[in-house]
Protein backbone atom coordinates (compact mmCIF):
# COMPACT_ATOMS: atom_id res chain seq x y z
CA UNK A 1 0.00 0.00 0.00
CA UNK A 2 1.37 3.44 -0.97
CA UNK A 3 1.12 6.20 1.59
CA UNK A 4 1.24 9.99 0.99
CA UNK A 5 0.68 12.55 3.75
CA UNK A 6 -0.46 15.97 2.59
CA UNK A 7 -0.23 18.70 5.21
CA UNK A 8 -1.98 22.02 4.72
CA UNK A 9 -2.29 24.61 7.45
CA UNK A 10 -0.95 22.22 10.06
CA UNK A 11 -3.68 19.67 9.28
CA UNK A 12 -2.17 16.48 7.91
CA UNK A 13 -4.21 14.07 5.83
CA UNK A 14 -2.78 10.64 5.06
CA UNK A 15 -3.81 9.17 1.72
CA UNK A 16 -3.44 5.44 1.08
CA UNK A 17 -3.70 3.82 -2.31
CA UNK A 18 -2.62 0.54 -3.85
CA UNK A 19 -1.63 2.37 -7.04
CA UNK A 20 2.01 3.54 -7.10
CA UNK A 21 1.20 5.68 -10.17
CA UNK A 22 -1.61 7.49 -8.39
CA UNK A 23 0.58 7.99 -5.31
CA UNK A 24 3.21 9.65 -7.54
CA UNK A 25 0.48 11.81 -9.11
CA UNK A 26 -0.60 12.94 -5.65
CA UNK A 27 2.97 13.68 -4.60
CA UNK A 28 3.48 15.76 -7.72
CA UNK A 29 0.16 17.60 -7.35
CA UNK A 30 0.87 18.55 -3.72
CA UNK A 31 4.61 19.06 -4.05
CA UNK A 32 5.82 21.19 -1.17
CA UNK A 33 2.91 20.05 1.02
CA UNK A 34 3.85 16.38 1.24
CA UNK A 35 5.26 15.32 4.60
CA UNK A 36 8.20 13.03 4.20
CA UNK A 37 7.99 11.97 7.83
CA UNK A 38 5.06 12.49 10.20
CA UNK A 39 5.83 15.63 12.14
CA UNK A 40 3.79 17.50 14.69
CA UNK A 41 0.21 17.64 13.43
CA UNK A 42 -3.04 18.93 14.82
CA UNK A 43 -5.33 16.42 13.21
CA UNK A 44 -4.97 12.72 12.38
CA UNK A 45 -6.98 12.09 9.27
CA UNK A 46 -6.58 9.14 6.95
CA UNK A 47 -8.27 8.17 3.70
CA UNK A 48 -8.10 4.98 1.71
CA UNK A 49 -8.50 5.77 -1.97
CA UNK A 50 -10.24 3.26 -4.20
CA UNK A 51 -9.68 4.04 -7.84
CA UNK A 52 -12.36 3.36 -10.43
CA UNK A 53 -12.37 3.56 -14.20
CA UNK A 54 -14.59 6.48 -15.20
CA UNK A 55 -13.14 9.97 -15.17
CA UNK A 56 -14.76 13.35 -14.93
CA UNK A 57 -12.99 16.54 -14.06
CA UNK A 58 -14.38 19.20 -11.82
CA UNK A 59 -13.90 20.88 -8.50
CA UNK A 60 -16.37 22.44 -6.16
CA UNK A 61 -16.96 25.13 -3.61
CA UNK A 62 -19.95 26.87 -2.17
CA UNK A 63 -20.16 30.10 -0.29
CA UNK A 64 -22.88 32.18 1.28
CA UNK A 65 -25.03 34.53 -0.72
CA UNK A 66 -26.19 37.79 0.78
CA UNK A 67 -29.76 37.08 -0.29
CA UNK A 68 -30.12 33.53 0.73
CA UNK A 69 -29.38 30.54 -1.38
CA UNK A 70 -25.82 29.46 -1.62
CA UNK A 71 -23.85 30.74 -4.58
CA UNK A 72 -21.01 29.31 -6.54
CA UNK A 73 -17.72 31.08 -6.99
CA UNK A 74 -15.55 28.62 -8.80
CA UNK A 75 -15.79 28.42 -12.56
CA UNK A 76 -15.38 24.67 -12.40
CA UNK A 77 -18.14 24.07 -9.88
CA UNK A 78 -20.90 21.62 -10.53
CA UNK A 79 -24.00 21.78 -8.45
CA UNK A 80 -24.43 18.07 -7.83
CA UNK A 81 -22.22 18.03 -4.75
CA UNK A 82 -23.83 16.57 -1.63
CA UNK A 83 -22.24 16.81 1.78
CA UNK A 84 -24.21 15.43 4.69
CA UNK A 85 -23.47 14.11 8.16
CA UNK A 86 -25.04 11.05 9.72
CA UNK A 87 -23.82 10.43 13.24
CA UNK A 88 -20.13 11.18 13.13
CA UNK A 89 -19.75 10.18 9.48
CA UNK A 90 -19.64 12.73 6.71
CA UNK A 91 -20.84 11.59 3.31
CA UNK A 92 -19.53 13.47 0.29
CA UNK A 93 -20.83 12.66 -3.15
CA UNK A 94 -20.48 14.15 -6.60
CA UNK A 95 -20.52 12.72 -10.06
CA UNK A 96 -16.80 12.09 -10.03
CA UNK A 97 -16.34 10.86 -6.47
CA UNK A 98 -18.00 9.27 -3.50
CA UNK A 99 -16.41 9.58 -0.08
CA UNK A 100 -17.07 9.03 3.59
CA UNK A 101 -15.16 10.36 6.54
CA UNK A 102 -15.71 9.55 10.20
CA UNK A 103 -14.85 12.71 12.09
CA UNK A 104 -14.53 10.70 15.32
CA UNK A 105 -12.01 8.13 14.17
CA UNK A 106 -10.47 10.34 11.48
CA UNK A 107 -10.73 7.47 8.99
CA UNK A 108 -12.37 7.69 5.61
CA UNK A 109 -12.59 6.31 2.09
CA UNK A 110 -12.64 7.99 -1.30
CA UNK A 111 -13.84 6.23 -4.46
CA UNK A 112 -12.75 8.16 -7.53
CA UNK A 113 -11.15 7.89 -10.94
CA UNK A 114 -7.45 8.38 -11.53
CA UNK A 115 -7.27 12.18 -11.52
CA UNK A 116 -6.07 14.74 -8.99
CA UNK A 117 -9.20 16.92 -9.21
CA UNK A 118 -11.62 14.71 -7.28
CA UNK A 119 -9.12 14.32 -4.47
CA UNK A 120 -8.57 18.07 -4.50
CA UNK A 121 -12.30 18.62 -3.91
CA UNK A 122 -12.46 16.08 -1.09
CA UNK A 123 -9.48 17.68 0.62
CA UNK A 124 -11.08 21.12 0.42
CA UNK A 125 -14.32 19.76 1.89
CA UNK A 126 -12.59 17.91 4.72
CA UNK A 127 -10.39 20.87 5.59
CA UNK A 128 -13.42 23.17 5.64
CA UNK A 129 -15.23 20.76 7.99
CA UNK A 130 -12.24 20.47 10.31
CA UNK A 131 -11.72 24.22 10.46
CA UNK A 132 -15.38 25.24 10.83
CA UNK A 133 -15.75 24.00 14.41
CA UNK A 134 -12.69 26.02 15.40
CA UNK A 135 -13.91 29.27 13.86
CA UNK A 136 -11.25 28.94 11.16
CA UNK A 137 -11.82 28.68 7.44
CA UNK A 138 -10.83 28.37 3.84
CA UNK A 139 -11.67 31.52 1.92
CA UNK A 140 -11.74 32.57 -1.71
CA UNK A 141 -8.72 34.84 -1.44
CA UNK A 142 -5.20 35.23 -2.66
CA UNK A 143 -2.66 35.65 0.11
CA UNK A 144 0.95 36.64 0.44
CA UNK A 145 3.54 37.37 3.10
CA UNK A 146 5.56 40.53 3.06
CA UNK A 147 7.79 41.90 5.81
CA UNK A 148 6.78 39.03 8.03
CA UNK A 149 3.05 39.74 7.83
CA UNK A 150 0.37 38.06 5.74
CA UNK A 151 -2.26 39.79 3.62
CA UNK A 152 -5.45 38.31 2.26
CA UNK A 153 -7.07 39.53 -0.94
CA UNK A 154 -10.62 38.22 -1.13
CA UNK A 155 -12.97 38.28 -4.05
CA UNK A 156 -15.06 36.21 -6.37
CA UNK A 157 -13.78 35.02 -9.72
CA UNK A 158 -12.64 38.01 -11.78
CA UNK A 159 -12.12 40.28 -8.77
CA UNK A 160 -8.36 40.23 -9.26
CA UNK A 161 -6.93 37.54 -6.99
CA UNK A 162 -4.55 36.26 -9.63
CA UNK A 163 -3.79 39.79 -10.85
CA UNK A 164 -2.78 41.04 -7.41
CA UNK A 165 -0.66 37.90 -7.03
CA UNK A 166 1.12 38.53 -10.32
CA UNK A 167 1.82 42.13 -9.30
CA UNK A 168 3.41 41.05 -6.00
CA UNK A 169 7.00 42.27 -5.59
CA UNK A 170 9.92 39.88 -5.51
CA UNK A 171 10.21 40.06 -1.73
CA UNK A 172 6.64 38.82 -1.26
CA UNK A 173 5.96 35.13 -0.61
CA UNK A 174 2.86 33.92 -2.40
CA UNK A 175 0.67 31.64 -0.29
CA UNK A 176 -2.02 31.11 -2.94
CA UNK A 177 -3.77 32.99 -5.70
CA UNK A 178 -7.11 31.27 -5.10
CA UNK A 179 -7.92 29.61 -1.75
CA UNK A 180 -6.47 30.93 1.48
CA UNK A 181 -6.23 29.02 4.73
CA UNK A 182 -6.95 31.00 7.89
CA UNK A 183 -6.29 29.70 11.39
CA UNK A 184 -6.39 31.25 14.82
CA UNK A 185 -3.18 32.08 16.60
CA UNK A 186 -3.67 33.50 20.07
CA UNK A 187 -5.70 36.66 19.76
CA UNK A 188 -5.00 36.90 16.04
CA UNK A 189 -4.94 34.73 12.95
CA UNK A 190 -2.34 33.16 10.70
CA UNK A 191 -2.59 32.75 6.94
CA UNK A 192 -1.15 29.49 5.64
CA UNK A 193 -0.04 28.59 2.15
CA UNK A 194 -2.17 26.15 0.16
CA UNK A 195 -1.67 24.03 -2.94
CA UNK A 196 -5.05 25.25 -4.24
CA UNK A 197 -4.10 27.43 -7.19
CA UNK A 198 -6.16 29.60 -9.51
CA UNK A 199 -5.21 30.96 -12.92
CA UNK A 200 -1.63 31.33 -11.79
CA UNK A 201 -1.48 27.53 -11.78
CA UNK A 202 1.26 27.70 -9.17
CA UNK A 203 1.19 25.92 -5.84
CA UNK A 204 1.60 28.34 -2.94
CA UNK A 205 4.51 28.31 -0.54
CA UNK A 206 4.16 25.98 2.42
CA UNK A 207 4.56 28.55 5.17
CA UNK A 208 2.50 30.92 7.30
CA UNK A 209 2.58 34.32 8.95
CA UNK A 210 0.41 36.43 11.25
CA UNK A 211 -2.43 37.99 9.33
CA UNK A 212 -2.23 41.76 9.04
CA UNK A 213 -5.25 42.74 6.93
CA UNK A 214 -8.02 41.27 4.84
CA UNK A 215 -8.46 43.30 1.67
CA UNK A 216 -11.67 43.07 -0.34
CA UNK A 217 -10.63 43.38 -3.96
CA UNK A 218 -12.11 45.80 -6.45
CA UNK A 219 -10.48 46.77 -9.72
CA UNK A 220 -10.73 50.48 -10.51
CA UNK A 221 -9.03 53.50 -12.06
CA UNK A 222 -6.77 54.20 -9.09
CA UNK A 223 -5.09 52.51 -6.18
CA UNK A 224 -6.78 53.30 -2.90
CA UNK A 225 -7.65 51.72 0.41
CA UNK A 226 -10.89 52.39 2.27
CA UNK A 227 -12.16 51.24 5.62
CA UNK A 228 -15.06 48.78 5.62
CA UNK A 229 -17.73 48.84 8.35
CA UNK A 230 -17.67 45.63 10.36
CA UNK A 231 -21.11 44.46 9.31
CA UNK A 232 -20.21 44.85 5.64
CA UNK A 233 -16.88 43.17 6.35
CA UNK A 234 -18.58 40.18 7.95
CA UNK A 235 -21.02 39.89 5.05
CA UNK A 236 -18.22 40.04 2.51
CA UNK A 237 -16.22 37.46 4.39
CA UNK A 238 -19.21 35.10 4.66
CA UNK A 239 -19.75 35.41 0.92
CA UNK A 240 -16.22 34.23 0.31
CA UNK A 241 -15.80 31.47 2.89
CA UNK A 242 -15.79 28.01 1.39
CA UNK A 243 -18.35 25.85 3.05
CA UNK A 244 -19.97 22.81 1.59
CA UNK A 245 -22.14 21.19 4.24
CA UNK A 246 -25.81 21.92 4.87
CA UNK A 247 -25.33 21.41 8.58
CA UNK A 248 -26.98 23.84 10.98
CA UNK A 249 -24.40 23.47 13.72
CA UNK A 250 -21.47 24.03 11.42
CA UNK A 251 -23.18 26.93 9.64
CA UNK A 252 -23.51 28.55 13.06
CA UNK A 253 -19.81 27.93 13.67
CA UNK A 254 -18.90 29.55 10.36
CA UNK A 255 -21.09 32.56 11.13
CA UNK A 256 -19.56 32.98 14.59
CA UNK A 257 -16.09 32.49 13.14
CA UNK A 258 -16.60 35.23 10.56
CA UNK A 259 -17.94 37.66 13.17
CA UNK A 260 -15.02 36.93 15.48
CA UNK A 261 -12.57 37.42 12.63
CA UNK A 262 -13.84 40.92 11.76
CA UNK A 263 -13.63 41.82 15.44
CA UNK A 264 -9.92 41.04 15.41
CA UNK A 265 -8.58 41.66 11.92
CA UNK A 266 -8.80 44.90 9.93
CA UNK A 267 -10.89 44.48 6.79
CA UNK A 268 -10.42 47.07 4.07
CA UNK A 269 -11.55 47.65 0.53
CA UNK A 270 -8.63 47.66 -1.88
CA UNK A 271 -9.38 49.34 -5.16
CA UNK A 272 -6.53 48.79 -7.56
CA UNK A 273 -5.50 49.18 -11.14
CA UNK A 274 -3.21 46.73 -12.81
CA UNK A 275 0.15 48.12 -11.78
CA UNK A 276 2.64 47.11 -9.14
CA UNK A 277 2.28 50.44 -7.30
CA UNK A 278 -0.65 48.92 -5.43
CA UNK A 279 1.88 46.96 -3.40
CA UNK A 280 3.62 50.22 -2.43
CA UNK A 281 0.30 51.44 -1.09
CA UNK A 282 -0.16 48.22 0.86
CA UNK A 283 3.36 48.58 2.27
CA UNK A 284 2.73 52.19 3.27
CA UNK A 285 -0.49 51.22 5.00
CA UNK A 286 1.30 48.43 6.84
CA UNK A 287 3.99 50.87 7.99
CA UNK A 288 1.33 53.29 9.23
CA UNK A 289 -0.36 50.50 11.14
CA UNK A 290 2.91 49.52 12.78
CA UNK A 291 3.66 53.12 13.76
CA UNK A 292 0.16 53.43 15.22
CA UNK A 293 0.62 50.23 17.24
CA UNK A 294 4.01 51.37 18.51
CA UNK A 295 2.78 54.90 19.26
CA UNK B 1 -57.62 43.77 15.04
CA UNK B 2 -55.61 40.54 15.04
CA UNK B 3 -52.90 40.60 17.65
CA UNK B 4 -49.56 39.35 16.38
CA UNK B 5 -46.92 37.74 18.53
CA UNK B 6 -43.38 37.20 17.28
CA UNK B 7 -40.48 35.10 18.51
CA UNK B 8 -36.95 34.58 17.32
CA UNK B 9 -36.32 31.18 15.79
CA UNK B 10 -33.71 28.98 17.42
CA UNK B 11 -32.43 28.00 13.98
CA UNK B 12 -30.52 31.22 13.56
CA UNK B 13 -27.17 32.68 14.39
CA UNK B 14 -27.04 36.35 15.26
CA UNK B 15 -24.55 38.92 16.36
CA UNK B 16 -24.87 42.61 17.24
CA UNK B 17 -22.19 44.66 15.52
CA UNK B 18 -22.07 48.42 15.92
CA UNK B 19 -25.82 49.03 16.50
CA UNK B 20 -26.79 46.63 13.75
CA UNK B 21 -27.71 42.98 14.08
CA UNK B 22 -26.56 40.33 11.67
CA UNK B 23 -28.93 37.41 11.53
CA UNK B 24 -28.37 34.25 9.55
CA UNK B 25 -30.62 31.28 9.08
CA UNK B 26 -28.64 28.13 9.77
CA UNK B 27 -31.16 26.25 7.64
CA UNK B 28 -30.68 28.00 4.31
CA UNK B 29 -27.76 30.35 5.08
CA UNK B 30 -29.86 33.43 4.32
CA UNK B 31 -28.54 36.43 6.14
CA UNK B 32 -29.97 39.80 6.99
CA UNK B 33 -28.61 42.94 8.49
CA UNK B 34 -31.04 44.66 10.82
CA UNK B 35 -30.74 48.37 11.40
CA UNK B 36 -31.18 49.94 14.81
CA UNK B 37 -34.98 50.02 14.60
CA UNK B 38 -35.29 46.47 13.28
CA UNK B 39 -32.81 45.35 15.93
CA UNK B 40 -35.08 46.81 18.62
CA UNK B 41 -38.02 44.74 17.35
CA UNK B 42 -35.82 41.68 16.99
CA UNK B 43 -34.53 42.03 20.53
CA UNK B 44 -38.06 42.29 21.93
CA UNK B 45 -39.45 39.32 19.97
CA UNK B 46 -40.11 37.15 23.02
CA UNK B 47 -43.28 35.40 21.82
CA UNK B 48 -45.48 36.93 24.49
CA UNK B 49 -45.37 40.68 23.86
CA UNK B 50 -47.77 41.73 21.10
CA UNK B 51 -46.11 43.30 18.06
CA UNK B 52 -48.05 46.54 18.43
CA UNK B 53 -46.80 46.89 22.00
CA UNK B 54 -43.22 46.27 20.90
CA UNK B 55 -43.57 48.90 18.22
CA UNK B 56 -45.10 51.44 20.58
CA UNK B 57 -42.59 50.80 23.34
CA UNK B 58 -39.34 50.11 21.47
CA UNK B 59 -39.79 51.95 18.18
CA UNK B 60 -42.19 54.90 18.50
CA UNK B 61 -40.93 56.04 21.89
CA UNK B 62 -37.28 55.41 21.18
CA UNK B 63 -37.03 56.65 17.60
CA UNK B 64 -39.90 59.17 17.49
CA UNK B 65 -41.70 57.48 14.61
CA UNK B 66 -45.52 57.79 14.12
CA UNK B 67 -47.36 54.64 15.22
CA UNK B 68 -49.09 53.88 11.89
CA UNK B 69 -45.88 54.22 9.91
CA UNK B 70 -43.88 52.18 12.39
CA UNK B 71 -46.47 49.41 12.54
CA UNK B 72 -46.69 49.15 8.75
CA UNK B 73 -42.91 48.87 8.49
CA UNK B 74 -42.78 46.40 11.36
CA UNK B 75 -45.37 44.12 9.74
CA UNK B 76 -43.43 44.11 6.49
CA UNK B 77 -40.23 43.34 8.39
CA UNK B 78 -41.92 40.49 10.26
CA UNK B 79 -43.37 39.08 7.04
CA UNK B 80 -39.96 39.06 5.38
CA UNK B 81 -38.12 37.42 8.28
CA UNK B 82 -40.88 34.88 8.92
CA UNK B 83 -40.76 33.88 5.24
CA UNK B 84 -37.20 32.69 5.86
CA UNK B 85 -38.08 31.03 9.17
CA UNK B 86 -36.02 33.55 11.11
CA UNK B 87 -39.01 34.88 13.06
CA UNK B 88 -41.94 32.81 14.26
CA UNK B 89 -45.35 34.46 14.08
CA UNK B 90 -48.56 33.58 15.87
CA UNK B 91 -51.87 35.20 16.73
CA UNK B 92 -51.55 33.74 20.22
CA UNK B 93 -48.81 34.14 22.81
CA UNK B 94 -46.13 31.51 22.37
CA UNK B 95 -44.89 29.67 25.47
CA UNK B 96 -41.09 29.63 25.69
CA UNK B 97 -40.83 26.05 24.39
CA UNK B 98 -42.82 26.96 21.28
CA UNK B 99 -41.18 30.33 20.84
CA UNK B 100 -37.78 28.71 20.82
CA UNK B 101 -38.78 25.86 18.50
CA UNK B 102 -37.30 25.45 15.08
CA UNK B 103 -39.39 26.48 12.10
Amino acid sequence: MEHVVVEIGGVAIALRTDSPEFARMVEERYMGFVLQGIGPITSQIQFDIELRDSDRRDSSALAFDEHGSEIEHDAEIEDDLEVACRGSVWHMRRGDFNAEWDSRSGRGCIRQAVNPYSLDSVLRIVHSLVLARRGEFLVHAASAIRNGRAFLFAGVSGAGKTTISRLAPADATLLTDEISYVRKNGSGYDAHGTPFAGELARVGEHCSAPLETLYLLHQGPENRIDDVPRVAAAQALLRNILFFARDAELVQCVFEGACEFVDRVPVRKLTFRKDAAVWDLIGQTQAQEERREQG
Amino acid sequence: MTITYIARSSAIASRVIADETMVMSVVDSTFFTLNEVASAIWGAADGVTPLHEIVARDVCDQFEVPVDEALTDAREFVRELSRHGILRVSDEPMPPAVAQGTP
